[in-house]
Formats: C-alpha cells, sequence, structure tokens
C-alpha cells in the first residue's frame, strides 16, 4: 500500500514520538509513504478562527501538491486531517470557493482525493483482520481508554468515518493489537487543548474530568491519535495532579506506538522516552496483569456455571436446605406463605440474604422488621412494574 | 447562568422601552432590531451557512457544552442574541474567545443549526472590527506570522512572539525547559523552500478580501 504523507508540524516537534512510531508502524506493516515534497503549515485553528479563506487555502497548497501525484493523503496530525477534510469538502461542493482557492495558490486545484486519518488508514485501508495478523507481541492485559477528542470526529459532514458520539475504531484496533479497552464517557469531549496558552485554567479544568473519568473506568492508559491532545493529556497531567491534588499516573499513547509495540516494536524505539508521564515500566507489567485478568475471567466464568449447575437442579436444592434445618427465612416467619415469599426474595438476592442473616443473628425482632420492609418493597416493585407495562 | 438569565431579561425589556422610545413619535411601538443590527445577523449568517431562527432554544448545545462553565452568555443565548438583533452584545461576550470550537454544539443539535461556525463568524466579525479578546487573538497572530515567515510552525519563537504582543513575557514559560528536555522542542525553524510561496498566500488572501489581518 502507497500513499502521500503529510507529517505535519507538530509530528517534528512537539509530537515527536508520534512521528517515530508512525514510520515505524509503516515498516512493520509494509505500509509506503511518499512525503509531500515542501509541504506546508495547514493554518490549523488559528487560520479557522482568523481568516476563512486563508484557512481552505493553507492546506489546498499541499493537497495540491499531493493531487499532482494523484495520491490519497495520510495526516497523522488530528487537527491537519480535520483542515484537509474541511479544504476538500469546500473545494467539491463549492464551484465558487474552488476558483477563489485556486486563485489564492496559484495552482490548480479539484479535492479529486482523500485525507485519512491514522485511525481509517488501520481499520478501513489496512484493514483489522491484516493488522491483527502482523502482531507478534499482543498487549494482553492492557485497559487502555481509547481517546478521539475532537477533530477526529467532528464536524460530523466533514469527518464521518466514525460515530461521533460513541466512536468505534480506536477500540476495534487497539483490540486488534490484544489490548482490552474499556468503556467510558468521555471519549470525545473536548480537552481544552485549544485554550492551552491562552487560557490555560480552563484547559487544565477540562483535561482533568477526562483524566478523572478515564481513571476511574479503569483505565491503565489512554490512547489517541491527536498530537494536540496527547501534548495536554500527558504534558499538563503533572500540573493537573496539583492543582486537584489527585495522582492520576495515565501514561497516554499514540495509536501507532501501541500498534508498533504489539508487532514488535522496543517501546524505547518508537519514542515512548520523549513522554512526560512515565511510559515504559507498564509493559513489563502486562503478564501479571493478563494472567490476572484471565485468573477473574474463569472465576467468573466458574460462578456462571455454579449457578446454572444449581439452576438445572432444582430438586437437589430443597433437599439441602432441609439438611440445614429451618431456612432462615423459616425461622424469622412461622407463617408458611409469609416464608416463602421472603425465602424466594433471598434465594434471588444473595447478598441481601447474608445481610439479612447477620441481623438476625445480632437482633431477631429487628430482622423480621427488616424482612417486613423488604418484602414490601418487593411488593411495591411488582406492582409498580405492572403499571409501568 | 442565572445572571445571565436575568441580563437577557433586563436587555429585552430595556430594548422594548428603547425602540417605544424612538417611534413615539409615530404613534407605534416597534419591537424589532434596527436595519443595520439585522443585516449583521444577516451577514454572520451567511458566512457561517446556517439560521439562527431554525433554534428552538431547547439548551442542548448549552448542555453539551465542554466550556460552559467558563461563558458569559452560553451557546444557547447566544444564537438568543442573534435571533433578537443583539449582535452588539453577541460581539462583546466573553464566550466568543472562550468557546474551544470542538463543534459538540453543532454535532447535537436537533434543529440542525451550526452553533460553532457561527462562534467562528463572530470571532472573525470581531476581529474586523478590532474588538478582540487579546490574549486568543495574539496567539493567532503569533502562529500565522511564523507560517507566513517559514512555512511552518515553529513552536519556541511563536510562543516568544505571543508573549511579547501579549506583554506577559513569563506566560507559559514553565513549559520551554519542559519540552526542551524531552527533545520536543527546536531551536531553530526550518523554513521551507516554498516559504515565498506560502507568503504569496497570505498576501493574495488580504488582497481578496481587505482582510484583517
Amino acid at each position: 500500500m502507497k500513499i502521500a504523507y503529510y507529517p505535519g508540524c507538530s509530528l517534528d516537534g512537539t509530537a515527536k514520538e508520534y512521528g517515530m512510531s508512525t514510520h515505524r508502524m509503516a515498516d512493520l506493516l509494509g505500509i509506503e509513504f511518499w512525503e509531500i515534497p515542501d509541504w506546508s503549515c495547514c493554518g490549523a485553528s488559528s487560520a479557522h478562527q482568523t481568516n476563512h479563506l486563508l484557512s481552505v487555502a493553507l492546506p489546498a497548497r499541499s493537497l495540491a501538491i499531493a493531487e499532482k501525484e494523484g495520491m490519497d493523503v495520510f495526516a497523522p496530525c488530528a487537527a491537519c486531517y480535520n483542515r484537509f477534510r474541511a479544504a476538500e469538502n469546500e473545494v467539491r461542493s463549492d464551484a465558487k470557493a474552488r476558483s477563489q482557492v485556486e486563485e489564492a495558490i496559484g495552482m490548480t486545484y479539484a479535492a479529486t482525493h482523500q485525507t485519512v486519518s491514522t485511525l481509517e488508514l488501520l481499520a478501513e485501508r489496512y484493514g483489522l483482520d491484516n493488522l491483527a495478523a502482523k502482531v507478534t507481541k499482543p498487549l494482553k492485559g492492557m485497559t487502555p481508554a481509547c481517546y478521539y477528542g475532537c477533530l477526529l470526529v467532528r464536524p460530523v459532514g466533514i469527518t464521518g468515518f466514525d460515530d461521533p458520539e460513541d466512536p468505534q475504531s480506536m477500540d476495534r484496533i487497539m483490540e486488534a493489537v490484544g489490548a482490552s479497552p474499556v468503556k467510558w464517557d468521555f471519549k470525545t469531549e473536548c480537552c481544552g487543548a485549544g485554550l492551552g496558552v491562552t487560557q490555560p485554567d480552563i484547559c487544565l479544568e477540562m483535561t482533568y474530568r477526562i483524566l478523572m473519568n478515564a481513571k476511574e473506568m479503569g483505565a491503565d492508559s489512554i490512547v489517541t491519535a491527536c498530537p494536540i491532545c496527547h501534548l495536554n493529556l500527558d504534558m499538563r497531567q503533572k500540573a493537573i495532579e496539583k492543582k486537584y491534588r489527585v495522582e492520576f499516573k495515565l501514561p497516554v499513547y499514540y495509536v501507532t506506538e501501541l500498534v508498533s509495540i504489539a508487532c514488535g516494536a522496543e517501546p524505547s524505539s518508537v519514542g515512548t522516552n520523549h513522554h512526560f508521564v512515565e511510559a515504559n515500566s507498564i509493559f513489563d507489567q502486562l503478564p501479571a496483569k493478563a494472567r490476572a485478568m484471565e485468573e477473574a475471567a474463569e472465576a467468573a466464568q466458574a460462578g456462571k456455571k455454579g449457578k446454572k449447575a444449581a439452576a438445572a437442579k432444582p430438586v437437589a436444592k430443597p433437599e439441602k436446605v432441609e439438611d440445614d434445618g429451618p431456612s432462615l427465612a423459616q425461622q424469622i416467619y412461622n407463617d408458611a406463605d409469609q416464608a416463602a415469599r421472603l425465602e424466594a426474595l433471598l434465594t434471588a438476592e444473595p447478598a441481601r440474604a447474608a445481610k439479612l442473616q447477620e441481623i438476625f443473628e445480632q437482633d431477631k425482632d429487628k430482622a423480621q422488621k427488616v424482612a417486613g420492609a423488604l418484602l414490601a418493597k418487593k411488593a411495591k416493585e411488582t406492582s409498580g412494574g405492572e403499571e409501568g407495562n | 447562568m442565572s445572571r445571565g438569565w436575568i441580563v437577557l431579561i433586563f436587555i429585552n425589556l430595556g430594548l422594548a422601552y428603547e425602540f417605544g422610545k424612538g417611534e413615539e413619535l409615530m404613534g407605534k411601538v416597534v419591537l424589532s432590531a434596527s436595519r443595520e443590527a439585522q443585516d449583521l445577523v444577516k451577514a454572520i449568517e451567511a458566512a457561517s451557512g446556517t439560521r439562527t431562527s431554525l433554534c428552538y432554544q431547547c439548551g442542548k448545545c448549552t448542555a453539551g457544552c465542554p466550556v460552559n462553565f467558563a461563558m458569559d452568555y452560553p451557546p444557547r443565548q447566544i444564537i438568543r442574541l442573534l435571533q433578537l438583533g443583539l449582535v452588539e452584545e453577541a460581539l462583546q461576550a466573553k464566550s466568543i474567545w472562550v468557546c474551544a470550537s470542538c463543534d459538540t454544539c453543532t454535532a447535537r443539535c436537533p434543529r440542525g443549526v451550526d452553533i460553532a461556525s457561527i462562534m467562528d463568524a463572530l470571532r472573525r466579525e470581531a476581529l474586523g472590527r478590532g474588538r478582540v479578546f487579546r490574549d486568543v487573538s495574539a496567539f493567532n497572530q503569533s502562529f500565522l506570522n511564523g507560517v507566513k515567515r517559514f512555512g511552518r510552525v515553529h513552536e519556541a519563537s511563536m510562543v516568544v512572539e505571543y508573549n511579547t504582543r501579549n506583554m506577559k513575557l513569563l506566560k507559559n514559560a514553565e513549559q520551554g525547559p519542559l519540552m526542551l528536555s524531552k527533545g520536543k522542542l527546536n531551536i531553530l525553524p526550518e523554513p521551507i523552500k516554498g516559504r515565498k510561496e506560502v507568503s504569496r498566500i497570505f498576501d493574495k488572501v488580504k488582497e481578496m478580501e481587505g482582510d484583517h489581518q
């Protein structure tokens, strides 16, 4: 596979490891890059906020050079990708805009080709099955939070390759390389990096919320495909920990770093040493984490099987109860009907049964009151449910 | 939020009173915005390719806005101001410079109003009148000047220019050494061969639209 490559300004500076890992990943996967010669800056949000024509003309210059070669463009930086797609969209759909852009850049440009992001390149162009086939060191045990941010999924009409509220492509890529991405709520919430320089306090608050949710949902790391998000989540993490008096210690990876590592690259060779939050030791901990996850899964499976076995032999259970003497429900209620209802409720909720047993051992009258409340609640729920239906 | 509401109500009443006063001589009360204000709203709608009249004020934009906590007029109120023809208020709002351009509002609007593009159009209109939130426009200027000069962004000189324009010489100063230590900051810019072409794009755009840069 051959594709025009537009690294963008960040991949040579603040997102150095994104550039390193993108090249390494291409080598490992057999993707050939043709770097757009003498490419220039896309103008990013500054051009976008300043002048509309300029915000289309700046990307159009680099795109027009690639168009002459007849190639689609791969733009790893989410901001470049977003501005490129916006420019393509405008030139394609508006003849007047096209002639203005051509006049401004002094070149012909018809937007006949398409810019793709890292996620599209891997999930759609390269293919998840092909990717999985290249994995030599699966990231088993890793539980990253896949963070898409704004620019890869919005504006919907411009990007449109994944769901803007609950995108899946990065999660599928992470699964293909053996990791177990967590379910979380801030996949596409803005991190405010654009305000990082001008209004840092607002930005810190936004980033704090994202890190907090990732941590709470059990993530051991964050994966991103955007240099601006990465810098924000990684470089500012320490300042956030200090400001909000919390500890996150969440390494933030580029998707290309993790793909390269899973395909056999040494972490340090794809740039993990350039991170602000320590990002190497997690790979040594993975085997132990993977074992623990497997054991937990087995235990859960065994628990399910145990329950199923019990359900399969309904005759065996009452016998057992008789062996143990009168059940808890029978001890609480003399009335057979009431006891049977409590029995049913407690069998369905073993946690409650244990709690009730505890109470019963200390205070029999209290246990009866609690049981009464439980039955009343259950009756209310049942009748409520019927009304609802 | 509640302060914003009260201000809006007062503005509504004030507007009604003001217009009422002006038109009393002719024996009628006018409750609509001035012709110029209406034209300006139309221009902003044209620049953003959307219509504010579509908005039915449900507030979904404000609910999902990740920066609403730092805004004076949240997105829904900005749209309301425009519906009422109160463009001046909208142009003076801090919100248009707090907006992170994340596009969540636009993606979620049930009426298809492109709120984020309206914020963009308002920023550009404000810039055109020299009415700017200094930090943001200084940043954008520094960024674009670097691109015009070298063809690509050079972070170090950009931050130096930004701090100078902003007259906050030490702002973000702690980040320079941090980035340097991680090999993420290039001391010297690497201008591209075609930097003159890039510079020409800036000049041409200015010439074509009488730009306000």
